[in-house]
């Protein structure tokens, strides 16, 4: 049995009331389905005053299309609704399928698509009860000095583990944010610190109210990659997104690679685009720029003992599931999982 | 700090009035306050499945659900599912549950109640699943003793029976229904 810390519950009918709420009680946080947050308070990696809901907040729900093509969807939609939308798996591949990959049925009802954004890092030394953390000795994110992973490490090198955040990348995406002095707009590529501690520039006090997908158009293919032990509920071991965005003639004009579940944030393979660009799907050429991408992703990603699952197993891994899914990505299909 | 909250919740259809404090979950009111312990407390966070009740409609584990962030929704638990049965007319027990039964689509039947629930929003999205929609459909809920083939059985069955078909029979495109053959025929 497993229960929450003492905590005053407060669910405001408006993102102005809700930014209130959060202001005037510092250390108060935000919930959405509460999948991440609720198994954090109860390992108490946080002891807030008060907790401040988004259930009520209708407005911050669903998903739709600007007259620039644009999706907007909001912070508060279930995952289970994203995977599903006929607008996402259009527009925005890789999104629905990394989306639809996420924890199991259940948590995909509750969890939201902000909540994902915004899901604290992991590492096994910290995803772990009181009693757990005390009987080893706590770390640098919680209650401690060191760091178990890097020994004499200084910054915290705890997982971005959320599917989603490495396909927003892919797609431009960007975020929507109330605070209490207005309104902001955060790039998700400008959204990452480096600092498993706290990876994001949106404070405790700020609520992303929407996500924004730009408009893709008929050359657009994405796809997402994720390994994990089982088919379902586990959290990634790794996980890749991919873009490619293919010219009239059918050959990849664009391409990009993001890589999670390494460190802090999602790692962006670079010479991606320069290794793909003018082959074409289906040739020899297509094949051994795909091998070619799949070599730079394994010299620049370095899994680290920090989640779950042997890291060299997860580095040689890596080149496989980025092979797989450009592969996938190229033919309309994915998502790239062992079941 | 510890201030009892006063909230309304619906549950199996009843409106039920409830106290307690901000920071309980949803499965501890709905075992502690409402005495429906039906609704099982395994891993408390997330991991199980045990706890699945429905919200809506929607598999939901209500370890992880602040309780009264769900004021105002439809709460569908374990104990709910037979007189729900009998106020549409039906008789006995509800087909799933009867399937299960029928089934022997457990052992210690821990995880049992979590299982139904998220085959009931199966059925109700997908009338007749196939066997990997059955697996995805219940892949959040865990079951340390059967090892999942009886209890894709008794999904099976209860299609069936509510198709009318003889369940020994291929039913829907999905592998033969065999536990119907074992007891009762399916009926
Ligand atoms: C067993 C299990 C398996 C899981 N597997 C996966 C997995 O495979 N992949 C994965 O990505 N996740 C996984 N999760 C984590 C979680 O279910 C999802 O990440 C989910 O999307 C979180 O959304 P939520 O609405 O429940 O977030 P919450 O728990 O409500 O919030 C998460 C964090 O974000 C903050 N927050 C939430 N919404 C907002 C907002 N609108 N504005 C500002 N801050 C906000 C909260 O304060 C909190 O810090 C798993 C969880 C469990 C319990
Ligand atoms: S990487 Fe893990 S062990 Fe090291 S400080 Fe971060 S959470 Fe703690
Ligand atoms: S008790 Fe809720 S998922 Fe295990
Ligand atoms: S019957 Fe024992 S856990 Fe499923």
């Amino acid at each position: 049995m497993l229960r929450l810390p003492q905590f005053e519950l407060v669910q405001p009918s408006t993102v102005a009331e809700a930014v209130r709420a959060l202001a005037e009680c510092p250390g108060a946080l935000v919930v959405a389905g509460g999948t991440d947050l609720v198994p954090n308070l109860k390992h108490e990696l946080f002891t807030p005053p008060r907790v401040v809901s988004l259930a009520l907040l209708a407005e911050l729900r669903g998903i739709r299309r600007e007259n620039d093509g644009s999706l907007v969807i909001g912070a508060m939609t279930p995952l289970a609704e994203v995977a599903e939308s006929e607008l996402v798996r259009a527009q925005a591949p890789a999104l629905a399928q990394a989306c639809s990959l996420i924890a199991g049925p259940q948590l995909r009802s509750m969890g939201t698509l902000g909540g994902n954004v915004m899901l604290d890092t992991r590492c096994q030394w910290y995803n772990q009860t009181y009693f757990w953390r005390a009987a080893l000795g706590f770390c640098m994110k919680k209650d401690g000095t060191e760091c178990h992973v890097v020994k004499g490490g200084r910054t915290c090198v705890a997982a971005a583990s959320n599917d989603s955040a490495p396909a927003l990348m892919t797609l431009g995406a960007s975020l929507e944010i109330a605070t209490a002095s207005g309104k902001r707009t955060l790039a998700l590529d400008d959204f990452w610190v480096a600092d498993g501690i706290y990876n994001k520039q949106v404070a405790r006090d700020e609520i992303v109210t929407a996500i924004r997908v730009p408009a893709t158009g008929a050359g657009h293919r994405g796809a997402y990659g994720k390994l994990r032990d089982r088919g379902s509920i586990d959290f990634p071991l790794l996980g890749v997104a991919v873009r490619l965005e293919l010219d009239a003639q059918d050959t990849v004009a664009q391409a990009d690679v993001v890589i999670t579940a390494l460190a802090a944030q999602p790692k962006r393979i670079t010479k991606v685009a320069e290794a793909l660009a003018g082959t074409k799907p289906g040739t020899a050429a297509f094949d051994a720029a795909v091998e070619a991408v799949g070599a730079l992703a394994h010299k620049q990603c370095k899994p680290l003992p920090n989640i779950p699952g042997d890291a060299d197993y997860r580095r040689e891994m890596v080149p496989v599931y980025v092979r797989r899914t450009l592969q996938a990505a190229a033919r309309r299909e994915g998502p790239v999982h062992h079941v | 700090m510890r201030r009892m909250a006063e909230y309304r919740l619906e549950v199996n259809g009843d409106s039920l009035d409830v106290s307690a404090p901000d920071h309980w979950t949803l499965l501890e009111v709905l075992r502690y306050r409402l005495a429906l312990t039906g609704s099982k407390q395994g891993c408390d966070k997330g991991d199980c499945g045990a706890c699945t009740v429905l919200v809506d409609g929607k598999p939901w584990l209500a370890c992880l659900t602040l309780a009264r962030s769900v004021v105002g929704r439809r709460i569908t638990t374990i104990e709910g599912l037979l007189p729900a049965h009998r106020a549409n007319g039906g008789s006995g027990a509800d087909p799933v549950q009867a399937a299960f039964d029928r089934c022997g689509a457990l052992q210690c039947g821990f995880c049992q109640p979590g299982m139904i629930l998220s085959a009931k929003a199966l059925l109700a999205k997908t009338p007749q699943p196939t066997r990997d929609e059955m697996r995805e459909a219940l892949s959040g809920n865990l079951c340390r003793c059967t090892g999942y083939t009886q209890i894709f059985e008794a999904i099976e069955s209860a299609v069936a029976s509510e198709l009318g078909l003889k369940p020994a029979a291929r039913a829907w495109g999905a592998p033969p229904v065999s536990c119907a053959a074992r007891k009762d025929g399916g009926a």
